[in-house]
């Protein structure tokens, strides 16, 4: 059998999927208690549009993802404060209208087929060394955000309207969680692919809350079996040839299922 | 030292609040003290948790001012003397994964602030507010396990954990049984007496309001307030309510 280790490119592959392992559920545990799961899927949409202009434009599709991703989701926020449309009307607008817009976009410019299926469905190949740097320092940003927010992201989780009382800045800590949302959508698609990356952030987490633990040990078991499924998925698709974001939000599945039956005993 | 009651606390003058062909308050007036257990009770829709709202500063009137502590509530920064429990037995997330610790600690973070994390002091207080409210043994469990009496007084530590000088309760009674209930006003009463914390109360429960409080508010549109509650009720309630029936149905049979 050959060695994974042997590739750089599946090495780097492996290295971004543990990174995006990371923070995925890091995220997704605060949109998952409050309702806001469609967010991650929204924006995935949305940063395809942004990857057709990195096409186009011949410039990194990451940085045009985050750029598009994180513009979008601002103005998400606004839109749903301003409450001219029902939060889950700005959420089909935006992701209808960039896919819209991403497939006018493929139109104008034929020929990166291959590429942008990469970015559909995610691939470990698709990780350049400078893509790997982005991750990875991005991520960095991600998980130090989580940190210095955790109390006021838990609090306005649990009770907005309290936390709001208590004189917690409520209006900046939703605009950092949706900003921090866009950026791990983001950096994950390369890995797990613009249609697959709302699992990543949800399956884990839900799979945790089966166990009715504390929220740091909930926090624990979500990032446990987000890494699980995100190293079990590269081996495997390296090994057995399958597509990476497929194998790692099947292994996510399993896990949950392995969870839903171990929990009904 | 005792407690100066004719200290206001907070001010509430000329509020209205809806829409000017259809308010729900219309020109409210009314003075919290320092020390009151005000019993804030009225019809279902006639404003008793707008008012409340507003004087938390989550809605904004169409005329009128507040002032808490003294200082008009849109320029308020220092929100850590109010403390709030809000209607939440039945409206929160029973799978929400936080142990009744955790939830108390949340009523530590306004007063942090940001980037500052807990440190011991903070925890020993959070545990005092636990064994405050008789629910330390419990601190472990997570908070949707437990019953709707012992969730609400979890609330009240967090309350109590911001070391508030103001405690606002909205309809805490709702989905607690009996029993709890009779338990849980003896705590508000030792809140009350023995820690001076002024309480601000709303409740439908006419006649266990009535027993507890030290004054009372009438919210339906306009508000008429007394001072002595049994007093009140007796010359004034039928006529403002207009429905003798309301009065009765309330009525505990002991």
């Amino acid at each position: 059998m050959f060695d994974l280790f042997q590739y750089s490119f599946a090495v780097r592959g492996l290295e971004a999927g543990i990174v995006i392992g990371l923070i995925a559920p890091l995220i997704g545990i605060f949109l998952v208690l409050r309702r806001y799961s469609l967010i991650a899927d929204t924006l995935a949409h949305v940063s395809l549009a942004g990857i057709a202009i990195g096409f186009l434009l011949n410039i990194n599709p990451i940085l045009t993802a985050i750029g598009s991703t994180v513009l979008s989701s601002v103005l998400i926020e606004r839109l749903r404060i301003s409450k001219k449309v029902y939060g889950e009307s700005a959420l089909a607008i935006f992701l209808s209208g960039s896919l819209a817009l991403a497939v006018v976009l493929i139109g104008l410019a034929h020929g990166f087929n291959t590429g942008l299926l990469n970015y559909l469905f995610g691939s470990i190949v698709t990780v350049k060394p400078m893509d790997l740097y982005i991750i990875s320092v991005l991520g960095a940003v991600i998980v130090t955000a989580v940190l210095l927010f955790y109390k006021e992201l838990v609090f306005i989780t649990f009770d907005e309207e309290s936390a709001q009382v208590s004189g917690i800045p409520t209006r900046l800590i939703n605009t950092c969680l949706i900003i921090l949302t866009a950026l791990t959508v983001s950096l994950s698609i390369p890995i797990v692919g613009v249609l697959l990356i709302s699992a990543l952030m949800v399956i884990p987490v839900v799979t945790a809350l089966q166990f009715r633990q504390s929220f740091v040990r909930t926090m624990i078991i979500a990032e446990t079996v987000s890494l699980f499924s995100v190293v079990m998925g590269i081996l495997s698709s390296f090994y057995l040839d399958l597509s990476t974001g497929g194998t790692i939000v099947l292994v996510a599945l399993f896990v949950f299922v392995a969870a839903l039956i171990f929990r009904r005993r | 030292m005792p407690v100066d009651h004719t200290k206001n606390i907070i001010e509430v003058h000329g509020v209205s609040f809806g829409y000017s062909d259809d308010l729900v308050l219309e020109k409210v007036d009314l003075n919290i003290h320092k020390g009151d257990y005000l019993g804030l009770i009225g019809p279902n829709g006639g404003g008793k948790t707008t008012l409340i709202k507003i004087m938390l500063g989550l809605l904004t009137p169409l005329e009128g001012t507040v002032k808490l502590f003294g200082e008009d509530i849109k320029g308020l920064r220092d929100w850590s003397k109010i403390g709030y429990v809000p209607q939440k037995v039945i409206n929160f997330d029973v799978n929400f994964p936080a142990t009744v610790f955790e939830v108390v600690a949340m009523g530590r973070y306004g007063k942090k602030g940001l980037f500052h994390s807990l440190t011991r002091d903070d925890n020993e207080l959070i545990i005092e507010c636990l064994k405050q409210v008789e629910m330390y043994e419990y601190k472990d469990r997570i908070i949707g396990d437990l019953s709707g009496g012992q969730q609400q007084r979890v609330f009240i530590a967090r309350a109590l954990a911001g070391q508030p000088e103001v405690i606002f309760l909205d309809e805490p009674m709702a989905g607690v049984d009996t029993q709890a209930q009779d338990q849980f006003y003896q705590l508000l009463k030792k809140l009350n007496r023995e820690l001076d914390l002024t309480l601000v109360f709303i409740s439908h429960d006419i006649e266990a309001v009535i027993n507890e409080v030290t004054e009372i508010a009438f919210v339906n549109r306009r508000l008429s307030y007394d001072n002595n509650p049994k007093a009140f009720v007796k010359k004034d309630l039928e006529k403002l309510y207009g429905d003798k029936k309301f009065i009765r149905h309330n009525h505990k049979h002991v």
